[in-house]
């Protein structure tokens, strides 16, 4: 272990760190630009430059390694000169637009200028001017501003994978660019918008909206699918402006998708502000009270088994259990929250959840996808999984094929190749007895076919059989897409036949009254019989067969649980009030439940909570992902039939109903459909 | 003066036939595979020992470049023969090529096999079509006569050499960045440490040599290290090819002694001074890149590497570019500037930024269309440059702006007051 001087101070470190992390380890700040702890070191913004004794130069501390006996200045005068140097030639060639540059306020480049730089400028000469690049619908470009870091660029290739951002030219004329001026095509684009340390990069629907320090800033978790992202939701007055990433290691370390990220807007258009009745075949705007009186008029006498409910992709923890308790209480155990048909089994947790977490796929050397395109389904799961692969994992996949960013080995589209796994009559069965970590991960493409109990049997089967259920090891993984999905299986909110036989009792006639809790991915002409109620945030497909709207709290209008596909539960908060008449989504149950005589026992957020973690202990455990224990599920293996899989996410911009809404995600649709022809101008008339 | 049998670069100007059967006329491939039998540390104890130091700019002693490469690696290593001449001034490595391609080749196979390396690669540069043309039929001569390849010299060492053109950036020619291109990716300069020798071409150890230091080691292994190192002075042993270039009488290249003073090479071997030495200005003696030097150094500094440093610029290709009165010394600097700006690749930001703004001031010095503050400026902009890039580019730049506001501050302050004056003539 190297030991350093440092301004003095002697500083032991790593072996492998660098002079600047021994630097920050006794607490002294090193300006930076280029450097970022994810990110490969380029070493080329030169702000970093520190004195070490017996160099004639000063050396670059980000990429220097730490070694023993070294003696390094920080605060010299040489130091200073160097910083205020490399200073005044990054801002020689920057614009001084900082009162129209939407990083005003939360940029490097204006932070480390006031604290290192000279003060005024010396330079005489005309500056420079760089043409705008396009690159899509969500990432706003001045290159003029750009620095050159190349962070964005690193970003690009060694997180998303996807090597289409690069430099062009030389010298001053180095530009940044995607050479071809297309979008970035990947998932996770909008996170060089936070990498950018000055304004070059920054978030098109964002533009010239909010400054910074208007915004108040709230910690909450994002619900656009089952990774639950950290997120930090800025909001001004009561409308959302924007979604940033927030740090946790062991989710998304500080990524988010651009589905988190942009899907933000949609919390604006076509939303649920008030409650609807339908009159004569027509929706009528009605208030509360009437709302209620109808729901109040056809339930009176109706037996609790002609009344059923569905839950959506969406829904908090809070709403589920408010829901079960309601209908409990109207005589009805017929609450379904697997949406999609998925057939798995809420008898075992370990059979419902991502058990080697998403911070195991690093431990992991060997990973079977079946059925699953993490990339739409998970997109942080995908980047974990693409940073695991440059470590070393080996990925192979039962499924469609498809650009994961990452090498994968292609099985073939056929169930059956599974079952050759288990007999070990495929090669692939090697690769997973020899591996000391192997991993499964089965998705939602799986369970939702017409032997998808039969599948998770399978799957369940070849984890026992392949060791993937070691003492400190479980590498058998769901992978959920819905936010709502897990936390739904922990409430046991399944009933046979599922969704499926909802549907179809309901077209019988023999379930008469149906709750929509948000559910919008159901086949709704299916329901036309039955008296529907809908309780969401969004007009989406499920108001088009509603007798009843109820108009509810969107997931940032609301503080709520949420159990991701690890099993770890998280909470989101309020950031802004619902719009309208709507409310959050179980005081509007506690209401109805009043007008309905079966009044539910809790008065607020505090009670439904405890009643909660009195049913789930392990609610009260936040922020950990939680080890289940592995026991019996899934059907008998051998009904698991041949043929290929439906993905579950055709198109990854348009999956829940706030993406839906969202003009911006509409465009990145479009987008990746081949539909962006309408560019904007360039260069000056932009 | 250098005698003729101690010549090296017995056919630097092209009068004989570049061929093999020339080349072994004059001497090469003689015993290369006695050479070989004695050893790999033999040789690197004679290069050390001959004291040849690098003759691509750096001067680092070749032989104990050679010795960090590892012993026993575990997979490939490779010698990288930096061909891609671009320093303006500097034309000696394409005589070597087009002249004398076999001498580069045996130096190749003897300084690979001492160090160990599976091959070797010369980056030549884009322009020099011809002497690819001509090294790539070299290569062909010498694998045809079992020269090198498998078994090379039957000396039961296999190694090859393959030839790569580089597309013509001066920053290619930067070891690192060298590196990076061969690659087959965009000639940007690597952050040192690792080094080379750690970790270089496709991340295998590799030594990058000058064409000049890799053909002369042939010669200093045949004929011993003592008989190199008895030419020069301490320190600055040997012979050294020196490229004339300018306002003298017949510019040329001429294989001299180091040490050798800078007035008799160039009265020797060039014609003199164009005018008479009374009619120098100035001369910057190791290519663009060096501080120049007025007359009253140029009339006894010595030309190698110690005694330049000492009138602070330095021996670097060694290609003397001769000024004589009639120049305009600011408008040779400020074209000098543009290059740098020119050829700068950008990656780091006191290259990127800096080459640019001292061009534009020194454009406007040309003029005098400045203020006397801006000269201090100008000096002080070329000293944040300094030292603080990842590569030696950024230096290369400013230097010969600090040289010439050493040396000739009142010519700059003089044009400044000039254009003062007329401006008040007119304005009257």
């Amino acid at each position: 272990m190297p030991t350093l001087t440092i301004n003095g101070k002697e500083v032991t470190v790593e072996p492998g760190s660098t002079v600047m992390q021994a630097c920050e380890a006794v607490g002294i700040e090193i300006p930076r630009f280029c450097y970022h702890e994810r990110l490969s070191i380029a070493g080329n913004c030169r702000m970093c430059l520190v004195e070490m004794e017996k160099s004639p130069k000063p050396i670059a501390s980000c990429a220097m390694p730490a070694g023993d006996g070294m003696v390094i200045h920080t605060e010299s005068e040489e130091v200073k000169r160097a910083r205020e140097g490399v200073m005044e030639f990054l801002l020689i060639n920057h614009p001084l637009d900082c009162p129209i540059c939407d990083q005003g306020g939360e940029c490097d480049l204006q932070d480390q200028a006031t604290a290192y730089g000279r003060g005024l400028s010396r330079y005489q000469e005309n500056k420079r001017a760089v043409r705008e690049k396009y690159m899509g619908p969500l990432i706003k470009t001045v290159m003029t501003r750009c620095i050159h870091c190349t962070r964005c660029v690193r970003f690009a290739e060694e997180i998303a994978g996807v090597p289409t951002l690069g430099a062009v030219g030389r010298g001053e004329g180095l530009e940044i660019t995607t050479y071809l001026e297309k979008a970035l095509q990947s998932e996770l684009s909008g996170n060089i918008i936070d990498l950018c340390p000055v304004g070059a990069l920054t978030s098109k629907p964002y533009a010239f909206t909010a400054r910074s320090w208007e915004l108040k800033k709230t910690e909450s978790v994002d619900v656009m699918d089952a990774v639950g992202s950290a997120i930090r939701i800025d909001a001004r007055g009561n409308e959302v402006m924007r979604v940033l990433p927030r740090l946790n290691e062991e989710v998304n370390e500080e990524w988010i998708s651009d589905k988190t990220r942009f899907a933000c807007d949609g919390l604006k258009y076509k939303r649920l502000d008030r409650p609807w009745v339908r009159r004569e075949g027509k929706l009528v705007e009605a208030g509360w009270d009437e709302a209620f009186e109808s729901i109040a008029a056809v339930l009176k006498d109706l037996p609790g088994e002609a009344l059923a409910a569905i839950v959506g992709d969406l829904a908090d923890m809070e709403a589920m259990l408010a829901l079960k308790d309601l209908l409990g209480a109207l005589g009805s155990a017929r609450i379904e929250c697997r949406q999609d048909g998925a057939a798995l089994d809420a008898g075992c947790r370990a059979g419902y959840i991502f058990n080697s977490t998403i911070a195991g796929i690093e431990e992991a050397d060997y990973c079977l996808l079946v059925g699953t395109n993490p990339r739409h389904e998970a997109t942080i799961i995908n980047a974990r999984l693409r940073k695991a692969t440059l470590a070393g994992l080996k990925v192979a996949r039962i499924g469609p094929p498809d650009d994961l960013t990452y090498r994968v080995e292609d099985l073939g589209d056929d169930a059956g190749l599974l079952k050759q796994i288990l007999d070990g009559t495929h090669p692939a069965a090697e690769a997973l007895q020899r591996a000391e970590k192997p991993m499964l991960i089965l998705g939602q493409g799986a369970l939702t076919r017409a032997d998808g109990a039969a599948m998770l049997g399978l799957a369940r089967a070849v984890a026992d059989k392949y060791g993937l259920i070691t003492g400190d090891w479980n590498g058998f993984n769901i992978l959920h897409t819905a936010a709502s999905r897990v936390g739904g299986l922990d409430l046991g909110l399944t009933t046979e036949g599922g969704v499926e036989a909802i549907l179809s009792d309901a077209a019988k006639g023999k379930t008469r009254a149906v709750f929509l809790l948000g559910a919008d991915e159901v086949d709704m002409s299916r329901l036309k019989k039955a008296f529907v109620v809908y309780m969401g945030s969004h007009g989406d497909a499920g108001v088009s067969e509603a007798d009843i709207i109820l108009p509810a709290a969107a997931y940032t209008e609301k503080p709520g649980t949420y159990v991701n596909t690890e099993g770890r539960v998280q909470r989101a908060q309020k950031a802004i009030f619902p719009p309208g008449d709507a409310r959050e989504d179980w005081t509007i149950l506690r209401a109805l439940s009043d007008k309905l005589g079966v009044t539910l026992p809790y008065d607020d957020l505090a009670a439904l909570r405890a009643k909660l973690a009195e049913l789930l202990p392990h609610l009260e455990e936040t922020d950990t992902a939680p080890q289940a224990a592995w026991g019996a599920f899934g059907g008998d293996s051998k009904g698991a039939k041949k043929g290929g899989f439906a993905l579950p996410v055709e198109d990854f911009y348009q999956t829940n109903p706030v993406a839906r809404a969202s003009r911006t995600m509409a465009q990145c649709s479009a987008m990746m459909r081949g539909e962006d022809e309408d560019r904007e101008g360039t260069g000056t008339d932009g | 003066m250098l005698k003729d049998k101690d010549r090296i670069f017995t056919n630097l100007y092209g009068l004989h036939d570049w061929g093999l059967k020339g080349a072994e006329a004059r001497g090469d491939w003689d015993g290369t595979k006695d050479i070989l039998a004695k050893g790999d540390d033999w040789i690197i104890a004679e290069m050390k020992e001959s004291g040849l130091r690098g003759r691509g700019g750096a001067g680092f002693p070749t032989g104990l470049k050679w010795s960090f490469m590892p012993k026993e690696p575990d997979g490939p290593t490779y010698l990288v023969v930096n061909a891609d001449e671009g320093e303006p001034g500097t034309c000696k490595d394409r005589e070597i090529m087009r002249h004398d391609p076999h001498k580069l080749l045996e130096g190749s196979l003897l300084a690979g096999f001492a160090m160990h390396a599976s091959a070797a690669y010369i980056y030549i540069r884009g322009e020099f079509w011809e002497e690819a043309d001509i090294l790539d039929a070299a290569i062909v001569e010498a694998y045809d006569a079992g020269l090198i390849g498998k078994n090379a010299c039957g000396s039961g060492y296999d190694f090859d050499i393959y030839l790569h053109r580089g597309a013509g950036a001066y920053i290619c020619g930067e070891e690192t960045a060298l590196i990076e291109s061969l690659e087959g990716k965009k000639g940007q300069p690597r952050l040192k440490p690792p080094f080379p020798a750690m970790v270089g071409v496709w991340g295998r150890p590799t030594t990058v040599n000058n064409v000049e230091s890799i053909a002369v080691a042939p010669t200093i292994l045949r004929r011993g290290a003592g008989w190199f190192a008895g030419l020069g002075r301490p320190n600055n042993t040997g012979t050294k090819l020196f490229c004339i270039s300018g306002h003298v009488e017949r510019p040329c290249n001429v294989e001299e002694e180091m040490g050798i003073p800078l007035k008799e090479l160039i009265e020797k071997h060039a014609g003199g001074v164009r005018g008479g030495w009374d009619n120098l200005l100035a001369i910057i003696p190791g290519g663009s890149s060096v501080p120049m030097l007025p007359r009253s150094i140029c009339d006894d500094v010595l030309m190698d590497f110690d005694s330049l440093k000492e009138v602070r610029s330095g021996l670097g290709t060694a290609a003397v570019i001769v000024m004589d009165k009639s120049t305009d010394i600011v408008r040779a600097i400020a074209r000098l500037a543009q290059f740098y700006k020119h050829e700068s690749c950008g990656q780091c930001t006191p290259c990127r930024e800096g080459t640019g703004w001292m061009w534009r001031v020194m454009e406007r010095l040309v003029t005098g269309e400045a203020d006397k503050s801006e000269i201090d400026l100008l000096l002080e902009v070329s000293k944040q440059i300094e030292g603080h890039t990842i590569c030696a580019l950024g230096d290369a730049a400013a230097w010969p702006i600090q040289g010439l506001i050493r040396h000739f501050r009142p010519e700059i302050e003089r044009r400044i007051d000039e254009r003062q004056d007329n401006a008040v003539a007119a304005a009257e």
